[in-house]
């Protein structure tokens, strides 16, 4: 007889646990994963999150049920979905809107970890993690527009992997193996039909899992900076930790309720948001022979579409190489090592060569890439003592604040047509947004700062 | 913040005097009754004006007929008074028998299907629906274009006037003040160019040149009164009214439903979320 697994559950549970670390699972990280009792109203944009994750793949299992990837049927078929499939308005409305949902939450989920440091040492992997969800939900969101194929899908399609073809030499062979054609076409409509479906949702829960893996591996930040790990009572239990389950699956159904009231009252009663959340062009079938008057990406998009067009020869020059120099200057006066010293050096050189021999369009998909990139080394260039903004001088607060109104104005001016005025903003604002970043070793570490509580900060409900 | 906020006004104020001066000369649009969506007989009457004057060229393939339950019609009527084949049946999609190719050749371009084109014509500067209700109703004579007719919204419409025995032939007046260069060369002036369109189609164009300061490009259209029309002005409107409602309609059929449920979702959550934040009250009270 087979050596079996000792469990202390009884019965159908017992069983199970001899088997498959159910019990185990449920106490690592649920009733016994302690987190932080401090979590404020920032903390509810992961679990929402995972909310929108989950409606998007059972709104979309439905829809695939009725959509036709083909382009002659594609428009009709999600026509058909509005009105002949029952209830087919419903799952198409909360599918449109629970993907500019997704979003909002992502982006107030991130913002969260840019306020208390929840990405500094132990949990760069998280956020690590968190960034390539970030990545791949683009993705998701890209492929995902262009099946309803509209004029504003074909035509944001055709604008972004015509970008590809900006990258020197292997370019426009590149951009036809994404497309599987000359243009935008049936081919490239099928394709990004599958990456939609399958490849990258599979990713997504994959990394979604990987995070809060990370996550649950070294604990939960909170709003105060401070490790509950440091002060633990007799039982190894944190002081200042609650059980997750049930105190913070009890939380999250507010905040579950609270998002579903927002949400429903966009769904039911504005869908299209103004124009926002369903695009008004959208409504035209995709014409490869007609241009729309004027191209724009969904709103989620706009921030780094502003960095995008805000890239021009004469942003390079005259705005970009002063500032790198600066930048290479200031590295070389108070870097610590001569090899940071060199590796800068090295590559202001390449890049300011770069600009005057490569397209101002290959730089712009640089500068669209890196604004998103810069994400990922963020544990590694905030030197501040202390993680979260609370204590840290006043003035920090002030420089996030500007970084999140500069996002935002990035994003407004992403959304209008080109004009002399938008160009000299969007400038600044691309400026601006690498500034928060590349000068951030300097400016984090500079200032008094506060000290830091022994316990966290917490008054009683 | 105070400083933050100054510059976000600032920023603000600029962006939008920055969109205001780049739209010269769009033909304003009228608002659409909107409470035409809501009335039974203007969407039946839209229906019927639909079936006889549009769905010749336009098709609306994406919507059934028998979806007109929506609006209050039963199977039978829709059968008798609006499927206009002989052998269509009422669950048939609404399609036309003109090909593209000849739509091509006799308008200069392919009637759209209109299923969603109240949606499409959404814009910053009124509903679809508006569109539709100004569009419809801004045609004047005009003996230059191959059909008689030109519409101030949509200039150079292959489109013809198809309500104009509804409403009547009648002119305009176009007013457009540009910049043009000087042929010597010396820098540039404003000249005014007016193009009259009689009643009768013929247009006459004059320009002046014009001294002053504070000139800027414009362009404006009046439109003249209609005459010898079936209905008057304020019957016509109406009458456009509800094939626009119609229009708006058919782009989305469940929209009414959708409001309605929506009433009821967001007054349950509002009960849910009361019971989830005592719940949650209760539970917190042991964290001190």
């Amino acid at each position: 007889m087979a050596i079996e697994n000792q469990v202390e559950t009884p019965g159908l549970l017992g069983w199970i646990d001899r088997r498959f670390p159910l019990s185990s699972l449920w106490k690592a990280h649920l009733s016994e994963y302690y987190a932080p009792k401090n979590f404020n109203f920032w903390y509810f944009f992961g679990s929402l999150a995972m909310l929108v994750l989950v409606l998007q793949i059972v709104t979309g299992i439905f829809l695939v049920m009725h959509y036709k990837p083909d382009a002659n049927l594609a428009f009709a078929s999600v026509e058909y979905i509005m009105r002949d499939v029952p209830w087919g308005w419903l799952i198409r409305y909360m599918h449109s809107t629970g993907a500019s949902a997704f979003f909002i939450v992502v982006y107030l989920h991130m913002f969260r970890g840019l306020l208390y440091g929840s990405y500094r040492k132990p949990r760069e992997l998280v956020w690590i993690f968190g960034c390539m969800i970030f990545l791949a939900l683009m993705a998701e969101a890209f492929f995902g527009y262009l099946l309803p194929w509209g004029q504003m899908s074909y035509w944001g399609a055709q604008v972004i992997v015509n970008l590809f073809s900006a990258i020197p030499f292997i370019g426009p062979e590149l951009a036809i193996w994404i497309r599987g054609d000359y243009v935008v076409s049936d081919a490239t409509l099928n394709r990004f039909f599958s990456f939609h479906v399958i490849a990258i949702p599979l990713v997504l829960l994959g990394l979604v899992v990987a995070h809060i893996m990370a996550l649950h591996e070294v604990g939960s930040n909170n709003p105060d900076g401070i490790e509950i790990k440091a002060k633990k009572d007799a039982n190894g239990i944190p002081l200042d930790g609650i059980p997750f389950h049930p105190y913070y699956t009890v939380h999250d159904i507010l905040g579950v309720a609270v998002f579903l009231i927002v949400f429903s009252a966009i769904m039911f009663f504005a869908p299209e948001f103004g124009g926002y959340f369903l695009e008004y062009n959208n409504f035209i079938p995709a014409d490869p022979l007609v241009t729309p008057a004027h191209i724009a990406p969904v709103w989620y998009f706009t921030p780094f579409y502003s960095i995008l067009r805000a890239t021009t020869e004469d942003f390079l020059l005259w705005w970009m190489i002063p500032f790198l120099v600066v930048f290479a200057l200031l590295v070389w006066f108070t870097g610590r090592s001569a090899l940071s010293r060199l590796i800068v050096t090295v590559v202001v050189a390449v890049m300011i060569i770069g600009f005057f021999v490569v397209d101002a369009k290959f730089w712009g998909v640089v500068a669209m890439g890196a604004s998103v990139l810069i994400l990922f080394v963020l544990p590694w260039i905030d030197q501040s003592p202390v993680r979260s903004m609370r204590y840290r001088p006043g003035w920090h607060k002030a420089v996030l604040a500007a970084f999140a109104v500069v996002f935002l104005v990035l994003g407004a001016l992403g959304t209008l047509p080109v004009s002399p005025t938008n160009s000299l903003f969007a400038k600044i604002g691309t400026l601006l947004y690498f500034a928060f970043f590349l000068l951030m070793p300097w400016w984090s570490s500079a200032g008094t700062f506060k000290p830091v509580p022994e316990r966290v900060t917490f008054h009683g409900h | 913040m105070n400083l933050v906020t100054r510059i976000l006004a600032a920023l603000a104020a600029s962006l939008l005097f920055g969109t205001a001066s780049a739209a010269v000369g769009s033909y304003p649009l009228d608002p659409f009754p909107t409470d035409k969506l809501t009335h039974e007989p203007s969407l039946q009457r839209g229906a019927k004006l639909f079936v006889n004057y549009c769905l010749n060229c336009h098709s609306a393939s994406l919507m059934r007929y028998n979806r007109l339950r929506d609006i209050g019609l039963t199977d039978e009527q829709i059968r008798e008074f609006l499927v206009l084949d002989p052998e269509g049946k009422v669950g048939d999609l609404m399609t036309i028998a003109m090909r593209p190719a000849d739509a091509k050749t006799w308008f200069g371009a392919v009637p759209p299907d209109l299923s969603v084109t109240a949606r499409a014509r959404s814009s910053g500067a009124g509903s679809g629906a508006d569109w539709i209700y100004t569009y419809l109703r801004a045609y004047f004579r005009d003996d230059t274009r191959p059909h008689g007719w030109n519409n101030a919204l949509f200039e150079g419409v292959g489109m013809p006037h198809v309500l104009w025995e509804l409403q009547g032939p009648r002119g305009a007046t176009l007013q457009e003040i540009k910049e043009v260069e000087d042929e010597a060369g010396n820098g540039s002036a404003f000249v005014r160019t007016t193009v009259v369109f009689g009643v009768d189609g013929t247009r006459t164009e004059t320009t002046e040149k014009l001294d002053g300061h504070n000139l800027h490009p414009s362009r404006q259209w009046t439109l003249g009164e209609a005459q010898g029309g079936k209905l008057s002005q304020a019957e016509f409107d109406a009458t456009v009214a509800d094939l626009t409602a119609f229009l708006t309609y058919v782009s989305d059929p469940s929209a009414r439903a959708r409001v309605r449920l929506g009433v009821w979702v967001l007054l349950f959550l509002g009960v849910f979320t009361v019971f989830a934040w005592m719940l949650n009250r209760e539970y917190w009270k042991d964290v001190k």
